[in-house]
């Protein structure tokens, strides 16, 4: 019976976008459910109830997981970085900027999971070719775009982090 | 005017707030005591309702009310349709919530009203009904024979039959005289499998019954129409409904319509007094939000042995599915007008018969029509090619309307006002590489190679722009097609336009600054465009069919000349010039031949205070403009596809895709190359990949984005596209609608290039989607009747789901997170 389960709850501290939360949960609470509803972290969106489609793609640790797919309580304890935590300073991510310059987006609605998604490839690849962009990209649907301006994104955000790298290697240097 | 934005690839202004999470899609939106709403939906695709018990439901805890058919139905009426396309045509009542009859499996039976999203779907679990079923029509032809009904008290499930004749119409001669007497007559027939829309935002509606005014935000394509229809079908005074469309996740056509979901939170809203939410799961989207196409097109095509096309007859099944939706009966008509797409037919004949079956109505999907009328004329001329062994190319040279021939009157009874089919076929050809793909693909096909080579011919026009309010009118649609803007000089200079279109992905708030930015010479920054919002936007008919640029942005250039106008009065007043005298350029009014002017801030202040204004000036530089055209606009374009098929396997891969299209002047190239890529890949994933299945019971296979197939970066190249420039004549902007152009041309092309690559194999037709399945069946039947083999018939109603190169839909887990 539904009354039985909505009782049990349980006390999780996360750390989402900088800040330390510590809330009393369901434990049948979706990760993604806790940070729109519970946090109003509403930039996180959802765009499907299979795991398919990537909408909901926020960082744990560092790491991209589709947040859907994930219990609240199972972030116990760890970092969760949203779309609304990327710019730094009110300066935007360089993934952010690439999706803009780039016209990687329409709607907008699979964006931040693409771009999330996109910060984790460009770590692990840091200069992708489109084959490797494409494949990495596969987890996350856009119905608007075709995709071949976000290859394209992913690939100048790419340019620019490694530029930037070398830039601030030099400057160490010096 | 000096031209400086138009044209250019300017970054859109939306971006900022949909990259940085800062957006306001409906489900985002959360109000003070805010009540949840869960739908419990029909399992069976027709049954009879004999029994509702709420009890256990309503005590759950959490609800507040269970809300059955019984009990809305004195006031839910009967969802609209706005398209009655005969005066015979016949429908069934469509109840947001069904009262004691389902016809499709996912119609909403009843609804639970609760505190939170999760105990609603808690307590639709405890509702128990009790059906009884009745036999399923699926298929069309079984449709046809009335042998069973959709809707037994309906006693058929013809809802109408609509024709075009061109002898009737006197645009041409009659079809059977030209068949019969034609050296050679083709008799295909094609299905457009039935599609989802898929857009990626669920659908979603808030409903604020608080206030003066019932607010509803809902994710919507149409906030105007779905005002007067609210109003029309609830019996609620038009003024006292505001509908907001706030960010909007993607529409293509399924997010034009009334639902029965926002029906019923209107209904919830106001039972309840507290703001009330629906957001639909995806499962819940693909089964009962509207779908598209559903097609079954008989065709015959005369030629003579020349290759010149005498004349066509096209005969249709058209799927409604179990209700009529906002637009859904007009839908296969608008494609009644394209069949005979760029070519000169001496005679054409049309008939469409409209039939219900036991599954979700269809409606529009991005190009409505048009692109199954497309992909059958370019299906055939293919088809014709091979008959007369002769290039596809050159065959569609010798029948299509030469440039010099516009404007060009068609045996549909449109005026083509421009084109130019030569100049963009002849660049697609060259940044195709026609002849050396053509001739690898000879080599291979000689060599008798595993993968074999196809190349895929499609042209296209269409007509779009929707549309003149009077040819609306002639084919019985209920509203207009003109559009409305209104342009506003703030004191401070800064200039706000209001558009009754209403965006959703399209780039509207960047294009509609660009134009005008140019027209009235301010910078682009300064320019706010508002939307979406039947409080601030009061007049409009909205985003769909094209017609945003070529009908809305329209409406922006009119009012912006208005205010041009009362500027000159005032600024001529001030100068103590004649307004004759007073010339017009970049943002600044000036005496002719003088040092002497004003800029458009300073106007707008003076007008602001209105201290010295003209006698009998209304202070004001305000202007609304309502923009009704006097014709489509007809883009137009050449596609080309190089597949590749294995025949081993008969998987198929796209190798190489260039597109020509002419949609005249071009507001802003980048968001242009956006909608074409967008386009593209829906057409192509209509070839290749997404079909909505259903079992034999009636129930939706392909409910979930595991089954149905919409293709993901990894299933797809990346596009060549380039342009030519035929200015539209028929508008002062010289622009052509571009959001449907790549859906209507790329289907065939694809479809074309399969064919192509395996014709000589002995197969003539594939179902679409042609998946490896499919294709790899094809392949055996023709290996095993030799060359010439008959047409395969697909299995229309549960064909098995395919596997093959789909497989990377998504299932890949995001990250290694444990």
């Amino acid at each position: 019976m539904a009354t039985a389960q909505s009782t049990r709850t349980t006390s999780i501290t996360v750390e989402v976008d900088d800040m330390t939360y510590t809330d009393v949960v369901e434990p049948r609470m979706l990760l993604v459910q806790y940070l729109r509803e519970r946090l109003g972290k509403t930039g996180t969106l959802v765009g499907c109830d299979t795991t398919n489609c990537g909408a909901c793609t926020v960082h744990l640790d560092g790491q991209s997981v589709k947040s859907c797919t994930m219990f609240a309580v199972q972030a116990d304890g760890h970092a969760v970085t949203t779309i609304e935590g990327l710019a730094q300073g009110g300066e935007l991510h360089p993934m952010q900027k690439a999706f803009h310059e780039k016209h990687a987006l329409q709607c907008g609605f699979c964006t931040p999971g693409m771009i999330m998604q996109s910060i984790d490839l460009i770590k692990e690849h840091p200069d992708p070719d489109e084959h490797t962009v494409r494949d990495g990209l596969e987890g996350n649907l856009c119905r608007c775009t075709g995709y071949q301006n976000i290859v394209a994104a992913v690939q100048e955000a790419a340019r620019t982090t490694r530029e930037s790298a070398v830039s601030t290697t030099e400057e160490g240097a010096a | 005017m000096t031209v400086t934005e138009i044209g250019s690839p300017r970054r859109r202004k939306e971006d900022q707030r949909l990259i940085t999470g800062r957006t306001r899609y409906t489900d985002n939106i959360v109000l003070p005591g805010m009540l949840h709403l869960a739908m419990v939906r029909s399992p069976f695709a027709h049954a009879t309702i004999t029994a509702i018990d709420t009890h256990d439901a309503t005590s759950s805890p959490g609800v507040v009310a269970v809300l059955t058919g019984r009990d809305v139905a004195d006031e839910q009426g009967s969802l609209p349709c706005a398209w009655p396309i005969t005066p015979d045509q016949k429908a069934p009542p469509h109840p947001a919530i069904a009262v004691d009859h389902v016809a499709f499996a996912g119609e909403v039976v009843a609804c639970v009203i609760a505190r939170s999203a999760a105990e609603a779907r808690d307590a639709i679990e405890l509702i128990d009904i009790d059906y009884d079923e009745l036999p399923v029509v699926l298929d069309l032809e079984e449709a046809l024979t009335d042998a069973t009904l959709a809707h037994p008290d309906l006693g058929t499930n013809k809802s109408a039959t609509w024709v075009f004749d061109s002898a009737e119409a006197g645009t041409g001669d009659d079809v059977a005289q030209v068949l019969a007497a034609s050296e050679l007559v083709l008799e295909r027939t094609y299905l457009q499998q039935r599609l989802i829309p898929a857009f990626m935002e669920p659908r979603s509606t808030v409903v604020d019954p608080t206030g003066e005014q019932i607010t509803m935000w809902s994710a919507t394509q149409v906030p105007h129409l779905l005002r007067l229809m609210l109003a029309l079908t609830l019996s609620i005074p038009e003024g006292k409904v505001r509908v907001v469309a706030p960010d909007v996740g993607g529409g293509f056509g399924g997010k034009l319509q009334v639902t029965p979901e926002e029906v019923i939170t209107m209904l919830a809203a106001r039972r309840t007094g507290k703001p009330c939410k629906y957001t639909e799961t995806r499962s819940e989207s693909l089964m009962a939000a509207h779908h598209g196409r559903g097609q079954v097109q008989r065709l015959k095509l005369g030629a003579t042995r020349e290759g010149i096309v005498t004349g066509l007859s096209v005969d249709l099944l058209a799927d409604m599915g179990a209700y009529l939706g906002l637009v859904t009966p007009g839908v296969p008509i608008l494609g009644a007008f394209m069949y005979n797409s760029i070519y000169k037919f001496a005679a054409y004949r049309f008939s469409c018969t409209n039939l219900f079956t036991n599954k979700a109505w269809t409606d529009a999907y991005r190009g409505a029509g048009r692109p199954e009328a497309t992909f059958a004329i370019e299906r055939l001329m293919d088809d014709l090619a091979h008959e007369l062994d002769m290039d596809p190319v050159e065959l569609r040279r010798k029948n299509w309307i030469k440039h010099e021939e516009f404007p060009f009157s068609t045996i549909a009874c449109l005026e083509y006002d421009s084109g130019n089919y030569e100049a963009a076929t002849d660049r697609a050809l060259e940044l195709f590489g026609y002849d050396d793909l053509c001739a690898e693909r000879d080599r291979r096909r000689a060599a008798g190679d595993r993968v074999q080579l196809g190349i895929g011919v499609s042209t296209f026009t269409e007509m779009c722009g929707l549309a003149p309010s009077r040819v609306l009118g002639a084919l019985s649609y209920a509203a207009g097609g003109w559009e409305h803007a209104q342009v506003r000089v703030l004191p401070t200079g800064a200039v706000e336009v209001v558009t009754g279109v209403s965006g959703h992905g399209q780039g509207h708030e960047t294009a509609w600054s660009q134009i005008v930015a140019d027209r009235l010479g301010v910078p682009f920054d300064s320019i706010e465009v508002l939307h979406g919002d039947t409080q601030t936007s009061q007049k409009g008919l909205d985003t769909y069919g094209s017609r945003s640029l070529v009908v809305g942005g329209m409406a922006v250039v009119a009012a912006a000349d208005k205010v041009i106008e009362k500027a000159r009065t005032v600024a001529a007043h001030l100068l103590e010039a004649s307004t004759d005298d007073i010339e017009f350029a970049e943002g600044r009014f000036s005496v002719r031949g003088t040092d002497q002017g004003l800029a458009l801030g300073e106007i707008a202040f003076a007008t602001f205070s209105a201290h010295n204004l003209p006698d009998g000036f209304e202070p004001s530089l305000d202007s609304d403009a309502t923009f009704d055209p006097e014709n489509f606009s007809f883009p137009h374009g050449t596609h080309l596809a190089a597949m590749e098929v294995d025949t081993e396997t008969g998987e198929v891969t796209l190798r190489k895709y260039v597109c020509v299209d002419d949609i005249g002047n071009v507001i802003n190239p980048m968001i242009v190359d956006g909608q074409v890529h967008g386009g593209l890949v829906q057409g192509i994933a209509q070839a290749l990949f997404e079909e909505a299945v259903h079992d034999e019971s009636g129930t939706l296979v392909s409910g979930s984005f595991v089954d149905y197939l919409v293709p993901s970066a990894a299933d797809l190249p990346s596009f060549t596209t380039d342009r030519t420039v035929t200015p539209s004549t028929t508008n002062a902007l010289g622009v052509k609608g571009v959001g449907e152009a790549g859906t209507i041309a790329s289907t065939p092309a694809i479809v074309n290039g399969v064919l192509d690559a395996i014709r000589h194999l002995g197969v003539q037709d594939i179902a679409m989607p042609c998946s490896p399945h499919r294709v790899w069946k094809a392949l055996q039947d023709g290996a095993s009747k030799g060359l010439g083999a008959e047409e395969p018939v697909p299995d229309r109603v549960a064909p098995e789901q395919d596997a093959g190169p789909m497989n990377s839909s998504g299932n890949l887990p995001t990250g290694d997170f444990q």
